[in-house]
């Protein structure tokens, strides 16, 4: 009978990662072929040389306008909802607010940070969309017409407010266990030791809670920059961001070379990994004071 | 200075109301949507609901949503139980380069997956190519493979496998009998975590859809959308419900056990 004891186990090693193989085929499979694809149909020519072109080309219009726009759109709303997403989650752990807010906050958090796509740019059609709720009522009843002074959903800072739906509850979901980390005794040692509430938050708020901050933010970003349903949703595609062009170009609407949708793509994948390079040790670090 | 600390502060009033106005208000204008009259455009009638509930395409499209989801959620655990469990098991230097290679989705977006995807797999059999059953639930196991395995990542660690398996294996029981009675039940919690993950994600999934042209549940949501204002309402509605539901049961059955919410990309 084949029995695990740890002795025999060493020597079986070798056959041990067998056990393994159809994960690691089935990731081959459906991940890293239809990745590997894409990143290196970056750098075919239509000719089916390879070359440099397509993604030299991304400097020219519409691309640079693309990686402009959902940059900014991914720094916006990631600092905003960094920002908004901090202070409520302060508000609702900070002593004196009671319990159930917090908990009532991060199951709602849960679910939110998970709305998102088609459902979402709709709900906010019918909140701020030209016949929605709020622009008929502050028209109606307040007398400020929000698209006669030059606002519309339909646009960039229109996917920002959207995007920041999701966005706030990610930042509170990922940074409470961090305002957690930031232990009672140590503010109350520091206001002991004659701190102000300034001093406290310059030399031991701030400082402890950076590296959770820095790195929820390019979360956030990355959260962002890689989104494509919910800017769909809204816009139908007016909004030029990366995913959205890539989803053009694919479906067709621009076919002279395919090889631009993947140098397009190759650039998103770039953006993200440097993300991912940059989050990683972050995480690590800020992970020192949650324990 | 006690009694200073007890009450809540005025900033914290205000942060929670702002963000009280800003998630509620979008919901409550869905549901104000949904009420009013497709003639009309006042309210308040139920014929939005009505429109859906009778909408043939609706049913269909949230059949192969359903059904797309549950042949996910097999095939997911199928995959990676026994994966995540040999590999805790036998080779516990593999776990790192899995935990690695989940978060290689979030570095691929849905965006660039369906392009290579759809590029590697053209000209495969219409079975597998043209239904949604083949390439879309292929790579909807690979969207949920990150959530199912550190859900079941968890599991495991949270329970001694080497115990478990030697004494049912020194009892007598077979490779079969030590997965499926000794080792399933004690992670039941963290599989039915990682499937409700994945049910949502397959639920609200659209990028992958709309790009391979399959007409799932969303695809179904984004047309009402364009067509039709006020049932567009109700439609929306059903699908909040459906990733409440989903998000809610995963915090009911993780309840006491230490399970965070999570967040899912699938819908973005």
């Amino acid at each position: 009978m084949f029995r695990p004891d740890v002795k025999s186990g060493r020597s079986r090693l070798s056959l041990a990662w067998i056990g393994a193989l159809p994960f690691f085929a089935y990731t081959l499979l459906f991940l890293f072929l239809p990745a590997g694809e894409v990143l290196v149909g970056a750098f075919k020519s239509v000719h089916g040389g390879w070359t440099l072109s397509n993604v030299t080309g991304l400097r020219h219009e519409p691309y640079y306008t693309a990686f402009k726009t959902s940059i900014e759109v991914s720094l916006v709303t990631a600092v905003i909802g960094g920002i908004a997403g901090f202070g409520i989650a302060y508000a609702a752990i900070r002593e004196g607010t009671p319990r159930w807010v917090r908990s009532g906050l991060t199951t709602f958090s849960g679910v939110a940070a998970n709305f998102g796509g088609i459902p979402l740019a709709f709900a906010f059609i019918a909140t701020l969309g030209t016949i929605g709720i709020a622009t008929q009522f502050m028209k109606n009843q307040l007398h400020i017409d929000i698209y006669g002074n030059g606002f519309t959903l339909f646009s960039k800072t229109g996917v920002e407010i959207v995007y920041l739906y999701f966005q706030i509850p990610l930042m509170i979901l990922v940074i409470a266990p961090a305002i957690d980390g930031l232990k009672r005794e140590w503010r109350e040692a520091a206001s002991n030791l004659g701190a102000s509430p300034f001093q406290f938050w310059r030399y031991v708020g701030v400082p402890v809670l950076m590296p959770s901050m820095l790195g929820a933010v390019i979360l956030l970003f990355g959260n962002s920059f890689a989104a494509y349903a919910t800017a769909y949703g809204l816009t139908s595609g007016a909004v030029s961001l990366v995913p959205i062009l890539i989803g053009a170009y694919y479906s067709g609407n621009v076919l002279d070379n395919p090889h631009l949708a993947q140098a397009m793509a190759f650039g998103m994948f770039l953006v993200l990994a440097v993300m991912m390079v940059a989050y990683i040790p972050l995480q690590r670090r800020s992970a020192r004071w949650s324990k | 200075m006690m009694a200073r600390l007890r009450r809540i502060a005025p900033s914290a009033y205000i942060w929670l109301f702002l963000a009280a106005v800003y998630f509620v208000l979008p919901l409550l204008a869905t549901f104000l949507f949904s009420l009013r009259s497709n003639q009309t455009g006042k309210c308040c009638t139920l014929h939005s609901y009505g429109w859906v509930i009778h909408n043939g395409d609706f049913w269909h499209t949230l059949k192969i949503s359903f059904v797309l989801a549950l042949e996910t959620i097999v095939i997911c655990l199928v995959l990676f139980v026994p994966t995540v469990y040999w590999v805790h098991l036998k080779v516990p230097r593999l776990r790192p380069v899995i935990a690695f290679i989940a978060l290689v989705p979030f570095v691929v977006p849905p965006i660039v997956m369906v392009i290579g995807l759809l590029n590697v797999y053209r000209g495969t059999p219409a079975w597998f190519y043209d239904k949604p059953w083949g390439i879309l639930c292929a790579v909807y196991v690979i969207l949920a493979f990150p959530y199912m395995f550190f859900a079941l990542d968890a599991g495991f660690r949270s329970i001694d496998v080497h115990t478990l398996t030697e004494a049912s294996q020194s009892l007598g029981a077979s490779w079969p009998t030590t997965l499926f009675k000794v080792i399933l039940p004690n992670i039941r919690v963290a599989a039915l975590a990682g499937s409700f993950l994945a049910l949502a994600i397959v639920m609200g999934e659209f990028t992958i859809a709309n790009l391979a042209q399959f007409h799932t549940f969303p695809i179904f949501l984004q047309y009402v959308n364009e067509t039709q204002a006020y049932p567009a309402g109700a439609v929306t509605l059903m699908s909040f419900g459906i990733t409440w539901a989903a998000m809610l049961s995963l915090l009911f059955v993780g309840r006491g056990r230490g399970a965070r919410p999570t967040l899912i990309a699938g819908g973005r």
